[in-house]
């Protein structure tokens, strides 16, 4: 029977339509994303027959990727894990054992309790992926349960992924900023208040592939369909470089001096908001100093970027009425991660284009209900065990609260040294190092073998899981769990609405675990009582759980301009909440942390400039991390819709030196450092540099054998044997995953008899 | 010809190659690996002589489009429609199409 457009997508968060439930809710993870877009699930008997966007959801106006569209695979996949498992075997024999959960109970308890007593609850460490639904529970456990202070990302080098970017501009703007696409407005694009920028910088990221940090990249094509014109920096002609004004194609690594050169511009030709700057922020005179040493014929020659280019992109940006900055990743995995973050952010800010409508607005989780990594640290630790987190006597940044993890180059340091104290176990949630995250894979794979004892909780049986764990917990995926989303605004929520076998969702697992180790901790008897104590938290969120649910998404009236308003500061002055009250563009804190207050660029490690000796050798620059459309890091890859998509890991390799070096497309090469070396198949860009290769992370492959040696083939493709821990900037943050170095070189039966992960898991490595 | 015959208007100035309207269609017609209900086509990138780049992306509907008749009936959009993340396919009769064709530059129109 036809109905209306109206009746088949209705605004109650559940409806009956004939023998099938209709629920709207959120999918966050997993399997993940940095998003939570809205989406409908059709169930009948506890299963999900049909997956649709939900228009009613303004977030994402009932448009899905591919991923999710592709979500009922990975729910029913036989692979899933469907109950605890206890190893049998030796660590990586890939033998388990069913257990019951009050086993698993018992037995996490046992562990616990002897590795707190003979080496002190500083030698559990807690670790995550990448940000998405498991941000504070994971945290929580760690501080509360386990009761130590280090909880961290597992072994990314320099957390280098957001964290940088977030730890500079809390320091300098005591905020943090987003591009504004309308996406805190209800109504969106028909906001009365909103403006479309006019132009958009976009840096170091490919929106529509990567999605990051609850953005959704394809709301920048619908700003182009109003109007947006476009500045792309990116070493990848990617299909918005494509379409933009301007692409600057730099070389890897250099952000930080492309940033300089633009401010070199914009100031020496008084193209900057001189009101903003005079009233709002701090240090100008001695920001214009500092870019006098970037004169724009040399930072040409620093990054590749032809001076006319850089000239008129900054003109054309800093003209702009208003222009808006969406940075992302790659900014951050250089050594000078954070003095380019710093330099990228000051562009705008001298331009004005600070939480006005279209440009780059501050923004805080939804209702203030904090949902951070610092979930329960000042709460349920001591001042005494606080200090002890790994990495805060290194870096004041990390001491002072700024970046609320354990640092994770430091956590594998005391891994593999003892220093300054043993790590005995790890309990990793959802998050697969030796896959992807960590670099230099095999260097980690020996690490996590040297603990006591290790729990991985996850969806599949993983590569990490494999390796190391000695008990394997499987969690729900997003629909078998109840759970919110404050990452910035909607608040958001996401419904239990089927059980998949024995699994459980993270915040219950956490909250089970929690209860065995430390009752007293964690007084709730449920998952929804765990969420409503974090509600609780909030100043400003009166409503419970059940309420959220029924909402589905709840949106904050969004204020601009609020440093004008006394919005920012806690003492409800006007200004930034920074020390100054200013928007720093010289850091105060810096300063007296004894860091550059000011951007400045850096050489990454490894280049034609710091080794040409060693770039004779390895004569390209390699970057790591290339996003794809199919796979969110090292997820999706069993699913055969999304491998006949992309059935192999792929590098990027210019068309013309592929043709001299006699490489054709799809032919699988060898890309090699004096690190390690990992296969992938070439594809042929005209349009990448001569001297760029660009390489595919997370790559695993679920249909080869588990067991060692072959370990899934983690090592075999995997573009982290090429990369290297401990090479951070003096924050701690930063580190070289984009700008490397390497050769290339065709894969021939003769030179493929050892793969990598035979030899790392059998020859000791490299 | 009839005037209610329908069909598909796509914007390939803003079709982003995201593939999100292939796999929504192989759900909603339930088809094997290699079988495809549209497939979208690239074109480029490739250098012009002003500088700019030519780089576009382009979906297709195969013989098995049958421009999604059950969810049609039942009064939704055909699936790649409802999906699409750049919201560049749109569906009508092919007078409402060839209108809003006439008005903007860079699209396709597929008739079944």
């Amino acid at each position: 029977m036809m109905s209306t457009y109206d009746e088949l997508y209705r605004k109650e968060w559940q409806w009956q339509e004939g023998d099938l439930t209709v629920t709207r809710s959120m999918q966050w993870s997993g399997p993940g994303c940095h998003n939570g877009c809205g989406l409908l699930y059709y169930t009948k008997d506890n299963k999900i027959v049909k997956i649709e966007g939900d228009p009613n959801s303004p977030y994402n106006q009932g448009r899905l990727c591919m991923r999710c569209l592709n979500l009922t695979e990975s729910l029913e996949h036989k692979d899933r894990l469907k109950w605890p498992l206890k190893r049998i075997g030796e660590r990586g024999e890939n033998k388990w054992q069913r257990i019951s959960w009050n086993e698993a109970l018992d037995i996490i308890e046992a562990n616990v309790r002897k590795i707190q007593k003979e080496y002190g609850p500083e030698s559990i460490c807690g670790m995550v992926g990448t940000g998405r639904n498991i941000c504070w529970q994971v945290p929580l456990l760690t501080y509360a349960g386990f009761g130590s202070p280090n909880f961290g990302y597992s072994f990314l080098s320099g957390d280098s992924c957001f964290s940088p970017r977030a730890a500079f501009i809390a320091v300098t703007h005591g905020d943090f900023s987003v591009c504004d696409c309308s996406q805190f407005h209800e109504d969106r694009y028909d906001n009365p208040e909103y403006k479309v920028p006019e132009v958009i910088l976009i840096w170091g990221n490919n929106p529509i592939h990567s999605n990051s940090d609850d953005f959704l990249g394809h709301w920048i094509v619908e700003l182009m369909k109003r109007g947006t014109r476009l500045i792309v920096v990116d070493p990848k002609l990617t299909w918005l470089a494509g379409r933009a004004e301007y692409w600057l194609q730099l070389r890897p690594g250099t952000d930080a001096a492309l940033g300089l050169g633009m401010l070199n511009v914009i100031i020496n030709e008084n193209l900057y908001d001189q009101e903003f700057v005079e009233k709002w922020t701090y240090g100008f005179e001695e920001l214009a100093e500092r870019v006098r040493q970037y004169p724009v014929d040399k930072v040409a020659e620093i990054t590749w970027v032809p001076k006319e280019q850089i000239e008129e992109a900054a003109r054309f940006f800093a003209q702009a009425k208003p222009g808006a900055i969406q940075w992302g990743l790659k900014v951050d995995q250089s050594v000078a991660g954070v003095p380019a973050a710093q330099a990228i952010a000051t562009i705008g800010a001298i331009c004005g284009f600070i939480d006005i409508p279209g440009s780059n607005i501050y923004i805080r989780d939804a209702y203030d209900i904090l949902s951070s990594y610092g979930t329960g640290y000042e709460e349920f630790l001591s001042p005494e065990m606080r200090a002890k987190r790994l990495g805060d006597e290194k870096y004041p940044l990390k001491r002072m609260g700024v970046g609320p993890t354990a640092h994770a180059d430091s956590v594998l340091v005391a891994l593999e040294t003892g220093k300054p104290y043993p790590v005995k176990m790890l309990w990793i949630q959802t998050s697969n190092p030796i896959a992807n995250m960590g670099a230099d894979a095999p260097r980690l794979y020996k690490a996590i073998r040297t603990t006591d004892f290790n729990v991985v909780v996850d969806l599949y049986m993983t590569p990490t899981a494999v390796a190391c764990a000695d008990l394997v917990l499987p969690a729900g995926m997003s629909p078998e769990r109840n759970g919110y989303k404050t990452w910035w605004h909607p608040l958001r929520s996401t419904s239990k609405i089927v059980q998949y076998y024995e699994c459980k969702s993270d915040e219950q697992i956490v909250l089970e675990v929690g209860k065995r180790l430390a009752p007293q901790n964690f007084p709730w008897e449920t998952d929804i009582d765990l969420i409503n104590w974090m509600f609780s938290r909030s100043a400003t969120y009166k409503e419970d759980f059940q309420t959220l649910q029924q909402k589905v998404t709840d949106y904050q009236k969004y204020e601009y301009k609020k440093y004008e308003k006394g919005l920012l500061r806690f003492d409800g002055e006007t200004g930034f909440n920074t020390p100054t009250g200013k928007l720093e563009l010289y850091s105060t804190l810096f300063a007296e942390w004894g860091l550059d207050p000011l951007p400045y660029f850096e050489e990454p490690p490894y280049s034609p400039v710091s080794t040409p000796l060693k770039s004779k050798e390895y004569p390209f620059i390699l970057t790591t991390g290339a996003r794809s459309l199919e796979f969110f890091h090292s997820e999706h890859r069993q699913l055969k819709t999304m491998r006949e998509f992309h059935p192999d890991p792929l590098f990027d390799i210019n068309s013309e030196i592929a043709a001299e070096m006699g490489i054709q497309e799809g032919d699988w090469c060898w890309l090699e450092n004096h690190n390690g070396r990992c296969r992938q198949r070439a594809h042929l860009d005209p349009a990448l540099s001569r001297k760029v290769i660009r390489a595919e992370h997370g790559w695993w492959f679920p249909e080869m054998e588990g067991s060692e040696p072959a370990l899934f083939g983690v090592f075999d493709s995997n573009s982290n044997n090429l990369t290297e821990q401990c090479q951070n900037g003096p924050t701690g943050y930063g580190a070289p995953y984009a700008n490397t170095i390497c050769k290339v070189y065709k894969a021939t039966e003769e030179n493929s008899l050892d793969l990598p992960s035979l030899v790392v898991t059998r020859k000791g490595g490299f | 010809m009839s005037s209610d015959r329908y069909g598909l208007l796509i914007d390939y100035e803003f079709c982003t190659g995201c593939h999100a309207c292939e796999v929504a269609c192989k759900k909603e017609l339930n088809l094997v690996v290699g079988q495809w209900g549209l497939k979208v086509y690239q074109d480029g990138p490739r250098k012009l002589e002003n500088g700019k780049w030519e780089y576009n992306f382009l979906p297709v509907p195969t013989s098995l489009c049958n421009l999604c008749a059950d969810r049609v009936k039942e009064g939704r959009k055909p699936t790649c429609v409802h999906h699409c993340q750049a919201g560049v396919i749109e569906y009508g009769t092919l007078q409402e199409l060839s209108k809003k064709m006439n008005e903007k530059p860079k699209t396709v129109m597929y008739s079944k």
